[in-house]
């Protein structure tokens, strides 16, 4: 089966390639029924347990409302999916030993190139599995766990078992629960006490069938005083019918330890995001979400921390980019649960041809507590006058001795600024992004440096030809 | 280069600001262009580079003999004209060495064969060089380009870039207004630097100060959206000793009434 033919090109998407469908299994219909949920279960031969754990979840997805806030969800039809699709009959650890056509898609990402240059792991999914996996050898060696859930339940239960769907409970809201029913693929890591993994550990999400639903689950657990970098990226083709991505991410930072999870979220126009990510910070803990928003039709995605123990730090740096026909809802919260924390909330959206950037945060404080900082800042550039910004601040603090700041600051594309760079020989094209760049500097200084780069390049990308 | 204003007139919105301005400017002379608020000197440099808030209604515009009445400001800019803002803008995150950087290389593009005075220096020890001249701390290039500099050091920003880009012609609005007398030497000093057959500047401003630093070689009187006279030096003194009411007694007087006074900006 092939579709080729309904693939759209669009000049300014690089990724918006697709190849035919060579799947080995696939859910028989599009929908969702528990006899789909239970074939998955069984594809990945799981323990009644998690047989269980599923069913449970599409009962509470039935149960639960769509959202009636955040992005514009009314054309997403769940019944005008495929739930799962199993792209190869087994995982490799040789790029070389993947399907040409898989191979090649993961070459023109660049994985396998960047894998060499700076990784220290990498996962690789094609549609509903993990296709790739690598781990250096002398971090499994001091007992990194780095592998996708489906092989953590197999191989390290009492883990699993310990943490999965702690941090996320599938009742947390509707699409939390759709993952819990429906989820395949995505990561599972574990940091052993006081270990430093030093260089990022990457995994890519990639989809390549059309009316697709993608649903990685992910859990990374750092144990006392370590730490590691934990980056995503993600692409689709471009078809002219919506495909979906709900992920659920849980991570546990324990006593001392610091998570920091980067995301570039470049999925192409036509794809539901609604992502569900959350971390428990413990004691003198901190955790960092990293979270660019540049593709996808709509998103939906605040990235939380919980401050759970004394001395935690929670960290969100959120860019969101809306374009044409993009609705990006993007933001973050930090519930303060334990004196002395602190949180960091730093927003930069832009919006331009019509895409609506909306900021929506929310922090928590609980009562009786002591020692609390928390700043907010959220900075929004629209580039024309068809274009939106909002900002939805919540807060909710139930104790004293707290110091909360908030920012907020909208600006519009000044004509004064293009005249002025104008002025000095530079096209209204160039202008642009220069000032768009400059509106982001800040805060891509905060990413490692390839990845900021891979940032400024898309977001070029998004400003090309659209000017002027 | 040769800038010829011919019948030039323009409007922002739909007030009518320039009346008919004719004026022959040329590389090689300095020019002082001066007049009382709201006669239409910042609109002129407005619509000499094209901003897109006015439109011009009749006239040319001709450089070189080439009409660039329609042209973008960026295609202006690379024929060698430059504006010293009276007000520069603030462009968050952009450092001003990494704007200049890329200033300097479309220059380089564009009109490299045409300007002699072309530096041949390194880029990065041209601009250190430029800002020991501007008398500004080199912490200025790692700096967000004009974001919170004071008034004084967004002049000399202005000031520094011409020195970097050497136009042929330069228009510089107000350069001079909220200068102190130290600022204002090395604003002078800067233009002097390049003063010479390859450059030539229009200098707005409402004070004879500046024009004691820069001795402009003709001197033009701006009223109501006219060049109402046109002079030497001596035209200067004549202006600080009589005042504006001079110039409104001359030239104002059967307009004044039957029009409503013309603001600008």
């Amino acid at each position: 089966m092939s579709s080729q033919s309904k693939a759209v090109e669009v000049e300014d998407y690089k990724y918006g390639f697709n190849f035919r469908d060579t799947s080995v299994y696939r859910a028989p219909e599009k929908g969702l029924s528990e006899e789909v949920v239970r074939s998955i279960s069984s594809h990945k031969q799981e323990p009644q347990w998690m047989t269980d754990y599923r069913l449970q979840a599409l009962k509470t997805f039935r149960q639960k409302e769509m959202p009636n806030w955040g992005a514009d969800l009314s054309t997403l039809n769940f019944d005008d999916m495929y739930y799962y699709a199993k792209p190869v009959s087994k995982q490799e650890k040789r790029w070389e030993d993947l399907p040409p056509e898989i191979r090649e898609t993961y070459d023109r990402i660049g994985i396998p190139e960047a894998e060499k240059k700076y990784l220290a792991g990498v996962g690789a999914q094609y549609d509903s599995e993990v296709v790739y996996h690598s781990i250096r050898e002398d971090l499994a060696k001091q007992g990194v766990i780095f592998s996708d859930p489906e092989s953590a339940v197999r191989e390290h239960p009492e883990l699993v078992r310990k943490y999965f769907g702690t941090v996320i409970p599938y009742s947390d809201n509707k699409f939390s629960a759709l993952n819990s029913a429906v989820w395949s693929g995505g990561s599972f890591i574990y940091v052993p006490p006081g270990l430093k993994v030093d260089i990022p550990l990457q995994a890519y999400f990639r989809i390549n069938l059309e009316n697709f639903g993608q649903f990685e689950r992910t859990l990374i657990i750092a144990d006392e005083g370590a730490f590691v970098h934990y980056i995503e990226g993600c692409t689709a083709p471009i078809y002219t019918t919506d495909s979906l991505h709900s992920a659920v991410v849980e991570i546990i930072a324990l006593k001392g330890a610091r998570v920091r999870y980067t995301t570039i979220q470049n999925w192409s126009s036509d794809v539901y995001n609604l992502v569900t990510k959350r971390a428990m910070a413990y004691e003198g803990a901190t955790v960092e979400w990293v979270d660019g928003n540049i593709g996808s039709k709509r998103t939906m995605k605040y990235p939380s921390v919980w401050l759970m123990g004394e001395g935690a730090h929670g960290e969100i740096l959120s860019i969101a980019f809306a374009g044409k026909n993009q609705e990006q809802d993007t933001g973050g919260k930090c519930i303060h649960a334990a004196s002395n924390t602190s949180s960091i909330i730093t927003s930069k959206s832009i919006s331009k041809d019509g895409g609506i950037a909306s900021y929506r945060g929310q922090i928590k404080v609980d009562p009786g507590l002591h020692g609390i900082k928390s700043k907010v800042v959220c900075d929004a550039l629209i580039m024309d006058a068809d274009s939106k910004s909002n900002t939805y601040p919540y807060m909710d603090i139930q104790a004293d001795d707290v110091s909360i700041e908030h920012e907020a600051r909208v600006s519009r594309i000044s004509e004064e600024q293009l005249f002025y760079l104008m002025s000095r020989g530079m096209d209204e094209a160039e202008a642009s992004v220069m000032i768009v760049n400059g509106f982001l500097d800040p805060l891509v200084k905060q990413l490692p440096m390839e990845y900021a780069v891979e940032l400024n390049r898309l977001i070029e990308l998004e400003m090309e030809g659209s000017v002027g | 280069m040769k800038i010829e204003i011919r019948n030039l007139h323009a409007r922002i919105e739909d007030k009518e600001i320039l009346n008919g301005i004719n004026l022959d400017l040329s590389s090689g002379e300095i020019h002082a262009l001066m007049g009382p608020n709201g006669s239409g000197k910042s609109t002129l440099t407005n619509v000499i580079f094209g901003h897109p808030m006015y439109e011009v209604t009749e006239g040319e515009i001709l450089v070189d003999g080439e009409n660039i009445t329609e042209m973008d400001t960026h295609e202006r800019a690379r024929k060698g004209l430059f504006l010293a803002f009276q007000y520069p803008v603030e462009i968050p995150g952009v450092t001003v060495g990494r704007f200049l950087k890329r200033a300097v290389e479309i220059k380089q593009q564009h009109r490299e064969a045409g300007v002699t005075s072309g530096s041949t220096m390194p880029f990065v020890r041209e601009l250190r060089e430029a800002m020991e001249f501007m008398e500004m701390d080199q912490q200025f290039i790692n700096r967000y380009l004009n974001e919170g500099f004071s008034g004084g050091e967004k002049k000399r920003m202005e000031v520094l870039q011409m020195l970097m880009l050497k136009p042929s012609f330069a228009i510089m609005d107000e350069t001079d207004s909220g200068l102190d007398i130290d600022a204002l030497k090395v604003v002078s000093k800067g233009v002097n630097r390049l003063r010479g057959p390859d450059f030539g500047a229009l200098i707005i401003t409402h004070y004879q100060r500046i024009l004691d630093h820069i001795r402009p070689d003709y001197v033009h009187i701006m009223y109501k959206g006219r060049i109402v006279t046109s002079g030497g030096k001596e035209l200067v003194t004549t202006l600080e000793e009589k005042g504006y009411d001079w110039v409104r007694q001359q030239y104002g007087i059967e307009e004044e009434a039957n029009e409503q006074p013309v603001e600008s900006r």
